[in-house]
Protein backbone atom coordinates (compact mmCIF):
# COMPACT_ATOMS: atom_id res chain seq x y z
CA UNK A 1 0.00 0.00 0.00
CA UNK A 2 3.17 2.30 0.02
CA UNK A 3 3.19 2.79 -3.76
CA UNK A 4 1.56 6.32 -4.49
CA UNK A 5 -0.81 6.93 -7.42
CA UNK A 6 -2.46 9.71 -8.49
CA UNK A 7 -6.26 9.54 -8.65
CA UNK A 8 -8.55 11.73 -10.80
CA UNK A 9 -12.54 11.80 -9.95
CA UNK A 10 -14.72 12.48 -12.97
CA UNK A 11 -17.81 13.78 -11.72
CA UNK A 12 -20.46 14.40 -14.78
CA UNK A 13 -23.56 14.31 -13.60
CA UNK A 14 -25.85 17.24 -11.56
CA UNK A 15 -25.68 17.35 -7.99
CA UNK A 16 -29.36 16.39 -7.26
CA UNK A 17 -31.74 14.11 -8.98
CA UNK A 18 -29.41 11.26 -8.70
CA UNK A 19 -27.27 10.03 -6.14
CA UNK A 20 -23.88 9.58 -7.96
CA UNK A 21 -22.48 13.02 -6.74
CA UNK A 22 -22.98 12.56 -3.06
CA UNK A 23 -21.80 8.74 -3.17
CA UNK A 24 -18.54 10.56 -5.39
CA UNK A 25 -17.71 12.48 -2.47
CA UNK A 26 -18.01 9.94 -0.24
CA UNK A 27 -15.65 8.04 -2.03
CA UNK A 28 -13.10 11.20 -2.53
CA UNK A 29 -13.30 11.70 1.79
CA UNK A 30 -12.34 7.91 2.20
CA UNK A 31 -9.95 8.11 -0.49
CA UNK A 32 -8.24 10.77 1.29
CA UNK A 33 -7.14 9.04 4.00
CA UNK A 34 -5.30 7.20 1.85
CA UNK A 35 -2.52 9.18 1.00
CA UNK A 36 -2.52 9.24 -2.30
CA UNK A 37 -2.71 12.20 -4.79
CA UNK A 38 -6.43 13.12 -5.36
CA UNK A 39 -7.45 15.51 -7.86
CA UNK A 40 -11.14 15.86 -8.81
CA UNK A 41 -12.51 17.24 -12.42
CA UNK A 42 -16.01 18.32 -13.19
CA UNK A 43 -17.74 18.17 -16.48
CA UNK A 44 -20.68 18.08 -17.99
CA UNK A 45 -23.96 18.86 -15.76
CA UNK A 46 -21.32 17.53 -12.85
CA UNK A 47 -20.49 21.33 -13.00
CA UNK A 48 -23.33 22.16 -11.12
CA UNK A 49 -22.12 20.63 -8.16
CA UNK A 50 -19.89 23.73 -7.97
CA UNK A 51 -22.40 26.02 -8.07
CA UNK A 52 -22.82 28.78 -5.83
CA UNK A 53 -25.53 29.61 -3.10
CA UNK A 54 -27.19 26.39 -3.66
CA UNK A 55 -30.28 25.47 -1.97
CA UNK A 56 -31.06 22.17 -1.52
CA UNK A 57 -34.20 22.12 1.29
CA UNK A 58 -37.36 21.81 -1.09
CA UNK A 59 -35.69 18.41 -2.47
CA UNK A 60 -35.78 16.34 0.42
CA UNK A 61 -32.34 15.78 -0.69
CA UNK A 62 -29.29 16.00 1.92
CA UNK A 63 -27.53 19.26 0.84
CA UNK A 64 -23.79 18.73 0.71
CA UNK A 65 -22.33 21.86 -1.03
CA UNK A 66 -20.30 23.13 1.82
CA UNK A 67 -18.16 19.52 1.67
CA UNK A 68 -16.76 20.77 -1.32
CA UNK A 69 -15.59 23.68 0.65
CA UNK A 70 -13.97 21.73 2.98
CA UNK A 71 -12.08 19.18 0.71
CA UNK A 72 -8.74 21.67 1.21
CA UNK A 73 -8.52 20.55 4.77
CA UNK A 74 -8.16 16.94 3.47
CA UNK A 75 -5.54 18.27 1.45
CA UNK A 76 -7.87 17.95 -2.10
CA UNK A 77 -6.64 21.03 -3.69
CA UNK A 78 -7.22 20.79 -7.23
CA UNK A 79 -10.70 20.98 -8.45
CA UNK A 80 -10.62 21.20 -12.50
CA UNK A 81 -13.62 22.27 -14.28
CA UNK A 82 -14.17 22.34 -17.88
CA UNK A 83 -14.80 25.63 -19.50
CA UNK A 84 -16.85 24.19 -22.04
CA UNK A 85 -19.07 22.45 -19.79
CA UNK A 86 -19.74 25.73 -18.01
CA UNK A 87 -20.48 28.00 -21.04
CA UNK A 88 -22.74 25.27 -22.85
CA UNK A 89 -25.20 25.89 -19.83
CA UNK A 90 -24.29 29.58 -19.78
CA UNK A 91 -22.10 29.57 -16.54
CA UNK A 92 -18.70 31.37 -15.65
CA UNK A 93 -16.41 30.50 -13.17
CA UNK A 94 -17.36 33.26 -11.20
CA UNK A 95 -21.31 31.09 -10.50
CA UNK A 96 -19.29 28.89 -8.52
CA UNK A 97 -18.09 28.20 -5.09
CA UNK A 98 -15.12 30.32 -3.62
CA UNK A 99 -13.36 26.84 -3.09
CA UNK A 100 -9.65 27.08 -1.42
CA UNK A 101 -6.71 25.71 0.66
CA UNK A 102 -4.39 26.96 3.07
CA UNK A 103 -0.69 26.54 1.73
CA UNK A 104 1.28 25.99 5.00
CA UNK A 105 4.00 26.81 2.97
CA UNK A 106 3.32 30.29 2.79
CA UNK A 107 1.81 31.60 6.43
CA UNK A 108 -1.24 29.45 5.18
CA UNK A 109 -2.35 31.99 2.91
CA UNK A 110 -5.49 31.09 1.18
CA UNK A 111 -5.37 29.96 -2.42
CA UNK A 112 -8.40 28.85 -5.14
CA UNK A 113 -8.25 25.19 -5.64
CA UNK A 114 -10.77 25.59 -9.14
CA UNK A 115 -8.93 24.97 -11.65
CA UNK A 116 -10.30 25.97 -15.38
CA UNK A 117 -9.52 23.68 -18.03
CA UNK A 118 -10.18 23.26 -21.53
CA UNK A 119 -11.84 19.66 -22.88
CA UNK A 120 -8.69 18.98 -24.74
CA UNK A 121 -6.65 20.31 -21.24
CA UNK A 122 -8.62 17.89 -19.62
CA UNK A 123 -8.21 14.93 -21.88
CA UNK A 124 -4.36 15.56 -20.70
CA UNK A 125 -4.82 14.99 -17.20
CA UNK A 126 -7.05 12.27 -17.32
CA UNK A 127 -4.18 10.94 -19.64
CA UNK A 128 -1.84 12.20 -16.74
CA UNK A 129 -3.02 10.20 -13.99
CA UNK A 130 -2.77 6.09 -12.66
CA UNK A 131 -6.65 5.95 -11.73
CA UNK A 132 -9.24 7.43 -12.90
CA UNK A 133 -12.80 6.86 -11.50
CA UNK A 134 -15.95 8.41 -13.29
CA UNK A 135 -19.57 9.26 -11.46
CA UNK B 1 -2.70 -7.81 -16.49
CA UNK B 2 -4.48 -6.98 -12.52
CA UNK B 3 -7.73 -5.29 -13.77
CA UNK B 4 -10.01 -4.04 -11.06
CA UNK B 5 -13.74 -3.37 -11.98
CA UNK B 6 -15.89 -1.06 -10.23
CA UNK B 7 -19.75 -1.37 -11.13
CA UNK B 8 -22.22 1.52 -10.73
CA UNK B 9 -25.10 0.00 -11.88
CA UNK B 10 -28.02 -2.35 -10.87
CA UNK B 11 -28.54 -5.44 -13.01
CA UNK B 12 -31.13 -5.50 -15.61
CA UNK B 13 -32.30 -1.75 -16.04
CA UNK B 14 -28.50 -0.99 -17.32
CA UNK B 15 -26.27 -3.02 -19.41
CA UNK B 16 -22.89 -1.78 -17.20
CA UNK B 17 -23.02 -5.46 -15.03
CA UNK B 18 -23.54 -7.49 -18.02
CA UNK B 19 -20.67 -6.11 -19.84
CA UNK B 20 -18.71 -6.01 -17.01
CA UNK B 21 -19.04 -9.53 -16.47
CA UNK B 22 -18.30 -10.17 -20.23
CA UNK B 23 -15.29 -8.70 -19.56
CA UNK B 24 -13.99 -10.23 -16.86
CA UNK B 25 -14.89 -13.73 -18.15
CA UNK B 26 -12.92 -12.57 -21.16
CA UNK B 27 -9.66 -11.25 -18.76
CA UNK B 28 -9.78 -14.41 -17.30
CA UNK B 29 -9.70 -16.57 -19.88
CA UNK B 30 -6.81 -14.81 -21.93
CA UNK B 31 -4.86 -15.69 -18.19
CA UNK B 32 -5.49 -12.17 -16.74
CA UNK B 33 -5.92 -11.33 -13.31
CA UNK B 34 -9.49 -9.77 -11.42
CA UNK B 35 -7.80 -8.35 -8.34
CA UNK B 36 -11.80 -7.14 -7.20
CA UNK B 37 -15.04 -6.11 -8.62
CA UNK B 38 -16.58 -2.94 -6.84
CA UNK B 39 -20.09 -2.47 -6.65
CA UNK B 40 -21.05 0.72 -6.12
CA UNK B 41 -24.31 2.93 -6.46
CA UNK B 42 -27.30 0.99 -7.23
CA UNK B 43 -24.49 -1.61 -8.53
CA UNK B 44 -25.29 -3.16 -5.01
CA UNK B 45 -28.11 -4.68 -6.06
CA UNK B 46 -26.26 -7.09 -8.41
CA UNK B 47 -25.14 -9.02 -4.79
CA UNK B 48 -28.57 -9.93 -3.50
CA UNK B 49 -29.59 -13.35 -3.88
CA UNK B 50 -33.50 -12.89 -4.12
CA UNK B 51 -33.59 -11.66 -8.31
CA UNK B 52 -35.62 -14.28 -9.76
CA UNK B 53 -35.51 -13.17 -13.43
CA UNK B 54 -37.06 -15.40 -16.39
CA UNK B 55 -35.72 -18.26 -17.17
CA UNK B 56 -35.30 -17.81 -20.50
CA UNK B 57 -33.21 -14.76 -18.94
CA UNK B 58 -29.25 -14.62 -17.53
CA UNK B 59 -29.14 -14.16 -14.47
CA UNK B 60 -26.71 -12.08 -13.41
CA UNK B 61 -26.37 -12.59 -9.81
CA UNK B 62 -25.82 -16.20 -10.44
CA UNK B 63 -23.30 -15.41 -13.14
CA UNK B 64 -20.97 -13.06 -10.90
CA UNK B 65 -21.61 -15.86 -7.86
CA UNK B 66 -20.50 -18.36 -10.17
CA UNK B 67 -17.51 -16.89 -11.65
CA UNK B 68 -16.41 -15.72 -8.22
CA UNK B 69 -16.55 -19.47 -7.22
CA UNK B 70 -14.65 -20.56 -10.27
CA UNK B 71 -12.10 -18.19 -10.31
CA UNK B 72 -11.97 -16.85 -6.77
CA UNK B 73 -12.79 -13.51 -7.70
CA UNK B 74 -13.32 -10.80 -5.18
CA UNK B 75 -16.87 -9.40 -4.91
CA UNK B 76 -17.51 -6.65 -2.94
CA UNK B 77 -20.13 -4.31 -2.14
CA UNK B 78 -19.94 -1.36 -0.31
CA UNK B 79 -21.25 -1.50 2.84
CA UNK B 80 -22.65 2.76 3.06
CA UNK B 81 -24.46 1.95 -0.62
CA UNK B 82 -25.64 -1.31 0.71
CA UNK B 83 -27.39 -0.04 3.45
CA UNK B 84 -29.58 2.65 1.96
CA UNK B 85 -30.33 0.10 -0.76
CA UNK B 86 -31.36 -3.27 1.48
CA UNK B 87 -28.51 -5.47 0.80
CA UNK B 88 -27.34 -6.86 4.03
CA UNK B 89 -25.40 -9.87 5.07
CA UNK B 90 -25.86 -11.88 8.49
CA UNK B 91 -23.82 -10.06 10.60
CA UNK B 92 -25.14 -6.76 9.11
CA UNK B 93 -29.04 -8.00 9.32
CA UNK B 94 -27.86 -8.41 12.74
CA UNK B 95 -26.61 -5.40 13.39
CA UNK B 96 -28.95 -2.99 12.36
CA UNK B 97 -32.03 -5.60 13.78
CA UNK B 98 -33.36 -6.70 10.49
CA UNK B 99 -35.21 -9.92 10.04
CA UNK B 100 -33.48 -11.43 7.31
CA UNK B 101 -30.02 -11.24 5.07
CA UNK B 102 -30.12 -11.48 0.90
CA UNK B 103 -26.29 -11.35 -0.14
CA UNK B 104 -25.49 -13.73 -2.95
CA UNK B 105 -22.89 -16.67 -2.76
CA UNK B 106 -19.22 -15.51 -2.81
CA UNK B 107 -20.03 -11.32 -2.39
CA UNK B 108 -18.88 -9.50 0.76
CA UNK B 109 -19.96 -6.52 2.35
CA UNK B 110 -17.00 -4.13 3.11
CA UNK B 111 -15.78 -0.23 2.81
CA UNK B 112 -14.81 2.23 0.20
CA UNK B 113 -11.24 2.05 1.88
CA UNK B 114 -11.50 -1.71 -0.92
CA UNK B 115 -12.04 0.60 -4.06
CA UNK B 116 -9.24 2.86 -3.05
CA UNK B 117 -6.86 -0.75 -2.49
CA UNK B 118 -7.93 -1.65 -5.72
CA UNK B 119 -7.20 1.20 -7.09
CA UNK B 120 -3.83 1.15 -6.19
CA UNK B 121 -2.91 -2.27 -6.17
CA UNK B 122 -4.64 -3.14 -10.10
CA UNK B 123 -2.64 -1.82 -13.23
CA UNK B 124 -6.19 -1.02 -14.40
CA UNK B 125 -9.08 0.02 -12.62
CA UNK B 126 -12.27 0.00 -15.22
CA UNK B 127 -15.54 1.74 -14.37
CA UNK B 128 -18.62 0.37 -15.97
CA UNK B 129 -21.97 2.92 -15.60
CA UNK B 130 -23.58 5.12 -17.42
Amino acid sequence: MSEMKKFLYLNRKAPYGTIYALESLEVVLIGAAFEQEVSLAFLDDGVFQLMNNQDASGTGMKGFSKTYRALGDYEVRKLYVETESLALRGLAVDDLMPITWEDEDEDYAEKPSIIPVSKAELAELIAGHDVVLSF
Amino acid sequence: MRFALQINEGPYTHQASDTAYQFAKAALARGHEIFRVFFYHDGVNNGTRYTVPPQDDRNLQKLWSDLAEQHNVDLVVCIAAAQRRGILDANEAKRQGKDGDNIAPGFRISGLGQLIEAGIQADRLIVFGD
